[in-house]
Formats: C-alpha cells, sequence, structure tokens
C-alpha cells in the first residue's frame, strides 16, 4: 500500500517536472473538440437533428482515454527498458507497487483530463442536461473506461519495453477503435456489418452511455448494444481489467526471466 | 556470522537449447570483493540476476547470507544492492528525488529519506545537481547516482553489473574508490566485468567464466600466473632482420619469442616487463637494427580465455550472443 502511494507519487512528480509535456497532453483532445466540432461539424447532419457539438463531447472524452493507452504504454516500457523494473524488484517492493502505482497515477491524470476537456466542452457550447448526479456518473464511467486501457497499456509496455515502439504500435491500434465506432459519427450511418461491430466497440459502448447520462444527441439505433450501453460500458472495462491486470502481473514478475 | 556471504552449487539456467549458466559455483567470503570475469554471453550478468532475484534458475542451490535465494527472496531483497548494466534510475525526476524514492520504498520514513538522500548525494559529489533531471546527468554522474541508489540501505551484498562500463577513467576510479570503501565498511561485493584489469584493482578474487561455467578461479596474481606473464613486443623494419631480432630477445631475456613474418613481429614472455624492454632497447641500439615499433603489453582477456578454454572469445560471443540478456 505505501510503496503504491511512492510509487504514485513518482508518476505525478513526472508531471510536475515535465509541464511541456503536461501542455502536450491536453493540447491533444482540445484540438480534437475545436478540429471536429468546427471542421466537421459544420457539414456533419445527425440522424436525429442534434447539435454536433453536443454529439461530439462525449465521443471526444472516451477517445482521450484511449489515446492514454499510449503515454502509460511508453511510461511502462521506460521503466522496463532501462532496468529500472529490475532494481524495483531487486528491492523489498510490494510486487504489485510498481503496476498499482502507475494506475492510480494515470487515473488521477486522467481526472485532470477530463476536467479540462468539460471546460472545453462548456465553452463550445456543449451542456449536461440531467442534472450534476447523472453528469459525475458519466464522468465515472470515462474514468472506468481510463483503468481498462491503463492496464492495457501496462501490458504493452512490459511486453514491448522499448516507448518509441509503443509509439508507434499505439496509432494503428487506437484509430480504427475510435474511426469504427460511434464517437465522430453515427454506426446506423455504416454499412450493415462495420456498423454492428462499431456498435459494439467498447468504445461506443461508453460513448452511447455518457451521452444517455448527459442526456445529449445521437443515442444509438436500436441494436442490443446500444439498448444496454450502460451495462455494457460498465461490463468493458470490467472485463479488459480482469484480463490485462492479472496478465501484466504475471509479465512484471517474470520480466527479464 | 558466516563465512561466506554467497554461496552457489550448480547453478544451471537454460535458455531454449543453452545452458546460460551451467553448474554454476561460487563461494564468497564475507566483505570481500568477488570478480566474476568473461566475455559477453559467458553468463554473467545471468548469473548476477538469478541471485537478485530477478530470474528463476532452473537448478542448483544459491544462498545469500544464508538465505535460500529462491525459496526466501524477500529476505534475500532485504540485504542486497544492485547496479546493472543500464544506469536503473527515473531520468524524468531529479537526483534527489530519486533517492528519496528508493528510501521510501526500502520504508525509511519521509524525513529519513531525505537524510539519506543528501548524505549519498554529498558523498557521490552531485550535490549541486542533486535538484536537475536525472536525464540530464552526464555517463559518469548517473551512473554515480545509480550506486548511490543501490546504497541507499547498506547493503550487506551488493551486486556490480559492469559498473565501469562506459565510463571514462576519471568516473571509473571514482566508482572504483567507492567499491573499496564500501568493502572497507563490510560491505560483501560480486562485481562482473570483462576488464582483466579491473578485476586486478579490486577483486580478492576472480572466477573466469565461459559458456555458462566457471573455468577457472583464483587470486588474481594466482590466475596471472595460468593466463601467462607480459610480453616485450618488437615489430622490424625489414623482415630480413626477424630472425636476429628473435635470436637477440631470446639472449637478453632468456626465453624463446614467437615470430609472426607476416606482422614482422617478434614476441616474448617476460618476468619483468620493464627491465625486459630496457635490456632489449639496448641491446637493439647496440645491433644497430631499425625497429619500427616496440613496447611492452599486458596479456588481453582474450590470451587469457585461450589458454583458459582453448577458444577464442570472438567465437564465444557469436554463438552466445542470444544468451546475453
Amino acid at each position: 500500500m505505501a510503496d503504491g502511494l511512492t510509487m504514485t507519487r513518482r508518476n505525478m512528480a513526472h508531471l510536475v517536472r515535465t509541464p511541456e509535456e503536461v501542455a502536450l497532453y491536453f493540447l491533444l483532445p482540445i484540438m480534437f473538440v475545436l478540429v471536429f466540432g468546427y471542421v466537421f461539424g459544420s457539414g456533419m447532419a445527425l440522424p436525429d437533428g442534434g447539435d454536433y457539438r453536443e454529439f461530439l463531447l462525449p465521443g471526444v472524452f472516451a477517445m482521450t482515454m484511449l489515446y492514454g493507452l499510449g503515454a502509460t504504454g511508453s511510461a511502462v516500457a521506460v521503466d522496463a527498458g532501462r532496468g529500472v523494473i529490475d532494481r524495483f524488484r531487486s528491492m523489498p517492493v510490494a510486487r504489485s507497487a510498481l503496476l498499482t502505482g502507475r494506475s492510480t497515477a494515470d487515473l488521477l491524470r486522467a481526472l485532470l483530463e477530463t476536467s479540462v476537456l468539460l471546460v472545453c466542452g462548456l465553452l463550445v457550447g456543449w451542456e449536461w442536461h440531467r442534472g450534476v448526479g447523472r453528469a459525475l456518473a458519466a464522468v465515472a464511467l470515462v474514468l472506468a473506461l481510463r483503468v481498462a486501457i491503463t492496464w492495457i497499456g501496462i501490458y504493452l509496455g512490459l511486453v514491448v519495453r522499448d516507448p518509441d515502439t509503443v509509439g508507434m504500435i499505439v496509432f494503428p491500434l487506437a484509430f480504427p477503435l475510435t474511426a469504427v465506432s460511434n464517437v465522430f459519427t453515427a454506426p446506423e450511418l455504416m454499412p450493415d456489418w462495420l456498423g454492428t461491430v462499431a456498435e459494439w466497440n467498447p468504445l461506443s459502448a461508453t460513448v452511447t452511455a455518457i451521452r444517455e447520462l448527459f442526456g445529449n444527441p445521437g443515442l444509438g439505433g436500436g441494436g442490443w448494444a446500444s439498448d444496454n450501453a450502460l451495462l455494457l460500458a460498465i461490463g468493458w472495462p470490467v472485463l479488459l481489467t480482469a484480463i490485462f491486470a492479472p496478465l501484466s502481473v504475471r509479465t512484471y514478475q517474470k520480466q527479464g526471466d | 556470522m558466516a563465512e561466506h556471504a554467497i554461496v552457489t552449487e550448480g547453478l544451471r539456467k537454460r535458455y531454449r537449447d543453452t545452458y546460460a549458466l551451467d553448474g554454476v559455483d561460487l563461494a564468497v567470503r564475507t566483505g570481500t570483493v568477488h570478480g566474476l570475469l568473461g566475455p559477453n554471453g559467458a553468463g554473467k550478468t545471468t548469473a548476477v540476476r538469478a541471485l537478485a532475484t530477478l530470474l528463476r534458475y532452473d537448478a542448483g542451490r544459491a544462498e545469500i547470507r544464508g538465505f535460500d535465494v529462491a525459496r526466501q527472496p524477500e529476505e534475500v531483497r532485504e540485504r542486497i544492492g544492485l547496479t546493472g548494466q543500464y544506469a536503473a534510475v527515473d531520468e524524468q525526476l531529479s537526483g534527489r528525488q530519486n533517492l528519496v524514492m528508493f528510501g521510501r520504498l526500502h520504508k525509511l520514513g519521509r524525513a529519513a529519506a531525505k537524510r539519506r538522500a543528501d548524505e549519498l548525494l554529498e558523498r557521490f559529489r552531485l550535490t549541486e545537481a542533486a535538484g536537475k533531471n536525472a536525464g540530464a546527468y552526464s555517463g559518469g554522474m548517473r551512473r554515480r547516482l545509480d550506486l548511490a541508489a543501490s546504497l541507499v540501505r547498506s547493503p550487506e551484498v551488493l551486486f556490480l553489473d559492469e559498473p565501469t562500463t562506459g565510463l571514462d577513467p576519471r568516473s571509473r576510479n571514482d566508482v572504483w574508490d567507492t567499491i573499496r570503501s564500501l568493502v572497507k565498511g563490510g560491505t560483501t561485493v560480486l562485481l562482473t566485468t570483462q576488464y582483466l584489469e579491473e578485476a586486478d584493482q579490486l577483486a580478492d578474487r576472480i572466477s573466469v567464466i565461459d559458456a555458462g561455467r566457471v573455468v577457472a578461479e583464483g587470486t588474481a596474481d594466482e590466475l596471472k600466473a595460468t593466463i601467462g606473464a607480459d610480453r616485450v613486443e618488437v615489430v622490424v623494419r625489414d623482415a630480413a632482420d626477424l630472425f636476429g631480432v628473435a635470436a637477440l630477445i631470446s639472449r637478453v631475456c632468456g626465453v624463446e619469442p614467437e615470430t609472426d613474418q607476416d606482422t614482422r613481429r617478434v614476441s616474448a614472455l617476460v618476468a619483468d616487463r620493464v627491465t625486459a624492454l630496457t635490456e632489449v632497447v639496448r641491446a637493439l641500439h647496440a645491433a644497430g637494427v631499425v625497429v619500427e615499433d616496440i613496447g611492452t603489453r599486458r596479456p588481453t582477456l582474450d590470451e587469457a580465455f585461450l589458454r583458459l578454454t582453448g577458444r577464442r572469445t570472438a567465437e564465444k560471443s557469436v554463438s552466445a550472443t542470444g544468451v546475453a540478456r
């Protein structure tokens, strides 16, 4: 527990010591909101006639969480590649400390990002319409998604062990996940089979669920996945975490064996 | 207090069909420096990683301060420090933050961790750079910080895996001094190195390791006796002089020299290289032979291996590359 806290503090210290990286970090989601909101938003019509920026914001929340994969993965890969993990493992430190410290720090970081995005969203005319309680529940779902993605990122970093390679892998991994989802457009506008894939995408589950909780437009076209989005928005992160957290811990313990 | 701080018997580790460790026996007396000398891929790093609880060995027994490495890894971890080939520090934190973090992980209280960090920074001449990101440190500074990090809790047994590889001579001497003062304080050190000189400078005893086995063990002097003495070498300008010079060296040094036609080189093993060199120079001058080059040479690790294993190190490192990690 104490070791985990020390590790969390370590990762938060990184944020403070590398302000330029942090600035870049926040720049990306803000850019997403501005570029997609105004460039695409002007020419994009929603099936139910809602405002595109209202539609887009929940998608950007989820997408920002997904792109956190790169930050988590590279940070872990740096530790793995440089032997920092070896040092931790040769010390009387709780075996889980490094990984739980990482995921806690990333969760705090995600909370910061989400706050920045909320403010940014409010500035471009997005709003929540169903009360603070539901809005907070939506934020909780976004963070749940980030937890699952953190564990995937940790696993990726431990396996790849090289931050540059992680950086190269993340985009081809994350881009189709955001494109074939309901982040930018409604799945019912896609070809049938693609729309089904998009609906079952874990990202879409979170996005549909939080659109509902925020009271934003763009509710799904009535497939099982979109009707049960709330269930899936909890189920997917739980499932992914249940797979990747133990996998990461095992890989961590066997580093360099 | 037990006589031996590190004991291994028949330590084995296999990767696919290669043995990285093929029955390593070590016994390191408490409070001494033991050198593991060998080329890349010989199994030095694997041995250290096995002893530092980082990887599981397949067979054999290993004890650190009487604790079984496989069965009591926690007890072992509380007593060891490790400095690997890479400077394993957090480059995004300052030197001071690094040491405080490692102190906290070693269960020191916040104030104690800070105090210890300052002590170590002072001792490793890093006080001035204490607030700078470790990533901005020079190679030597980073290595010193790395060493400091492994000393946060004054380990009883310290593993140093090629601690001076890639360092300039001054930083290397710093590291050597540190190791010497640690041993004075009672720490037991297991040091891996590719450099005969380093083992010679620091180690009380040396195990020469090749293809996962200890091929020779002894003090530096004992090993040198096996490996062979220093050489005097002369390169003549005119190949016609080769045999004349060989005869001259044979007379002056009292040993039969080796000659190499292609490089026009005559070399002889000598007991006292400075005296031998002086006498050879004098004799050459008197004989009026023009030489291209003359000098003394200490035996290289290559020669040591050739003598101990009958093989060149180059071959070894090729066949064992896959095991190097």
